[in-house]
């Protein structure tokens, strides 16, 4: 239980039951533990087989696009007048987002168990588009349950889905936010156990979930450091994601963990301030529980209850973060720090003008966040951030708070 | 406490007929209502009470018992009022056992110690918490045995025989066979499969294995009955609850009086089982 914080590797999580310290774990209902532990097994066999291997490298390579370019945003740089900024550019992944690589992972192993029936959740429709993709791509039916908020607030990513062939079903419960999602799929999977993969779109919830998805996302990482090595000859002095549930800043963490003079920063939520519950900052307004099958930090109240939360981002509005985050914030590896609604939106109308890059509304906290460091560190000084998503999807929800005509 | 669910079993045997287990959500509509109805339980024949603690997130339950909970939760319920339902129940009743009945995070956040210590003292006999499978018994199982509390698991359909001795190591009380894979309130399963499934789970427990999920009407408890040690109830009763509820949501006259009548109708379904069977 006791972390020691002069660990040999930060990279080593979790353990055998699925814990990194005390968090994470497989809190789930005996129905699916089976499942689970069939999981588990069938991917302690996938890691280790080279044909395996090989044929997620052949899809990462020919179908999702990779490696994905690391980029020099030169104008940022100068805007800005500090650290020299990278991008590593997941949103010119097939599908738009860092969201695919673990999809395609995780398609390969219901196909390797024989399940004939994918069903996700998603928030802002990435992971559900990148679900629908290697459903249609691999011949699986599909179910996406998404809230009926985001629903409304993420509606081209929605036709996205249904073009694909997937059944999207709105969930009107709670908000109608992601949370929502999560537990109507877990509602879903309960019940067709017999062949039914659960294609869970983030770093978190019950073992191995958290671990496959980091192991699938950490692709982002392990290219980027390559790539830095070569660009630069050095490693960055620190490395910027956008943290909801956690996986596209897991993926580019990772690979960087051990590397103890780059310094490692998330970027959650921040909402409308930290003030009320109007945000979505686990990490640093939430405290330690049980939820969707781990233990992590959770906004939740006095009594236990899981609260709502709000993000202008959908694929941030979750109450919750991967285990592996809470790990890395509680022994202090990684720090963490909430972005506002307004802030995201500026960070997201700078970039699309200064590199014409249309950044999605979940990375453009993590650019609001280097906006703030950059002009504080040395020129000579090198950050590295994930820039996860495109837009495309949200300029319906931008023109609306700016008053635009669409 | 355990000594509670023992007798009550042990005397249910020498009768030669099934318990009837009745749920029902804590809190719903409102606290008075509520211990009003779990007082009228085993009045109207419920021989064992699940008391259900609500949860923001449940995620092994259908429609009807989420709303259940978030009307509680919206009339005020906490953890502690939970508790205290019991307490004021036992003034009354020291006989009939309680199990409580919900999801690890209120526990967690209320603190295991503290919450096992208030439970034994507020006349609790048992737990059922959905999200913490055997893999997770550090958690509450193993600290809540040591006090003396039952710590009730469920079996499922997906629980085979490799899996059965684990699920069953720990267990106590008696053992919850859910009759299918899914959520609660779905519809009842074939009898024989469940009463296969029930022998099953004999052969590897000397504990009562009562058996919910899909229980609606005296016939259903008569059909699980002939097999089970118990049949339990939920979703009808909390159905049942909903339906009797004001256009604004508060308690009406008919509220406890629907949820006796129902269980009266259930209770002579159990207390018919064996005869049932028998012929």
């Amino acid at each position: 239980m006791n972390q020691s914080p002069n660990l040999n590797s930060y990279r080593e999580g979790p353990d055998e039951d699925g814990r990194f310290g005390i968090f994470g774990g497989r809190f789930v209902a005996e129905t699916l533990m089976p499942l689970i532990l069939d999981l588990q097994d069938e991917w302690n066999k996938a890691k280790t087989d080279p044909a395996f291997q090989a044929e997620l490298k052949h899809l990462g390579a020919h179908y999702i696009g990779r490696p994905s370019p690391l980029y020099y945003a030169e104008r940022l740089t100068q805007h800005l007048g500090g650290a020299k900024i990278y991008f590593k550019r997941e949103e010119l992944n097939h599908t738009g987002s860092h969201k695919i690589n673990n999809c395609i992972g995780q398609i390969l192993l219901a196909k390797r168990m024989g399940k004939t029936r994918i069903i996700a959740e998603t928030g802002a429709g990435q992971h559900g588009v990148a679900s629908a993709t290697v459903a249609a791509r691999f011949g699986f039916p599909c179910v996406v349950y998404m809230g009926a908020t985001d629903v409304e607030r993420q509606a081209p990513n929605v036709f996205r889905m249904k073009l694909l062939g997937a059944e999207v079903r709105p969930v009107t419960a709670g908000h109608g936010t992601l949370k929502d999602a999560m537990n109507e799929a877990l509602r879903d999977w309960v019940t067709n156990v017999e062949d039914t993969y659960y294609l869970i779109g983030t770093a978190a919830g019950p073992h191995p979930y958290p671990e496959l998805v980091r192991d699938f996302q950490a692709v982002i990482g392990t290219e980027a450091r390559e790539q830095m090595l070569e660009a630069e000859g050095r490693l960055p002095d620190m490395v910027v994601a956008a943290v909801g549930g956690g996986s596209n800043a897991i993926g580019i963490f990772h690979p960087f963990l051990d590397d103890k003079n780059v310094r490692i920063v998330g970027v959650e939520a921040g909402g409308k301030g930290l003030d009320g519950d109007e945000h979505c900052a686990s990490l640093t307004a939430g405290s330690p529980g049980v939820l969707h099958g781990n233990r992590t930090y959770l906004l939740q109240d006095a009594d236990g209850q899981i609260k709502e939360g709000h993000s202008i981002s959908a694929g941030l509005d979750y109450p919750g973060i991967g285990p592996e985050h809470a790990w890395l914030h509680q022994i202090g590896r990684a720090e963490y720090v909430p972005i506002m609604d307004e802030e995201a939106l500026e960070a997201f109308q700078l970039l699309t003008r200064l590199e014409g890059i249309i950044p999605a509304l979940e990375p453009s906290h993590a650019i609001a966040e280097v906006i703030k460091r950059a002009p504080k560190m040395g020129k000579d000084q090198i950050i590295l951030m994930n820039l996860s998503g495109r837009g495309d999807k949200d300029i319906f929800t931008v023109g609306k708070i700016l008053g635009m005509e669409l | 406490m355990t000594a509670r669910m023992d007798k009550r079993f042990a005397d249910l045997a020498a009768e030669g007929r099934p318990a009837l287990v009745t749920y029902f959500m804590g809190g719903d509509p409102d606290y008075a209502s509520s211990l009003e109805i779990m007082k009228a339980l085993p009045k109207a024949g419920s021989d064992v009470i699940e008391l259900g603690m609500p949860f923001s997130d449940p995620m092994a339950d259908g429609p009807a018992i989420q709303l259940a909970g978030q009307r509680a939760l919206k009339g005020g319920q906490t953890l502690a009022k939970t508790l205290q339902m019991a307490r004021d129940f036992r003034k009354d009743d020291d006989a009939t056992p309680i199990v409580l009945m919900g999801y690890y995070n209120p526990i967690y956040i209320y603190g295991v110690e503290r919450f096992l210590d208030e439970a034994l003292e507020a006349g609790i006999d048992g737990l059922i918490v959905v999200d913490l499978p055997p893999e997770m018994d550090d958690e509450l199982c193993l600290p809540a045995l040591a006090k003396g509390i039952n710590f009730i698991r469920l079996a499922t359909p997906t629980t085979d025989d490799k899996r059965l001795p684990a699920v069953l190591k720990n267990t106590s009380g008696f053992v919850y066979y859910v009759s299918m894979n899914g959520i609660t309130g779905s519809a009842l399963p074939d009898p024989a499969l469940i009463g296969g499934a029930v022998g099953r789970i004999k052969a590897h427990t000397k504990l009562p294995v009562c058996v919910g999920f899909g229980v609606k009407t005296a016939e259903h408890a008569r059909a699980i009955g002939a097999s089970a040690d118990g049949v339990v109830v939920g979703t009808a009763i909390v159905n049942q609850i909903a339906s009797s509820l004001t256009a604004d949501g508060t308690a009406s006259a008919a509220t406890v009086a629907g949820v006796e009548t129902l269980v009266m109708s259930l209770a002579s379904g159990v207390r018919g089982a064996r005869l049932a069977a028998a012929e």
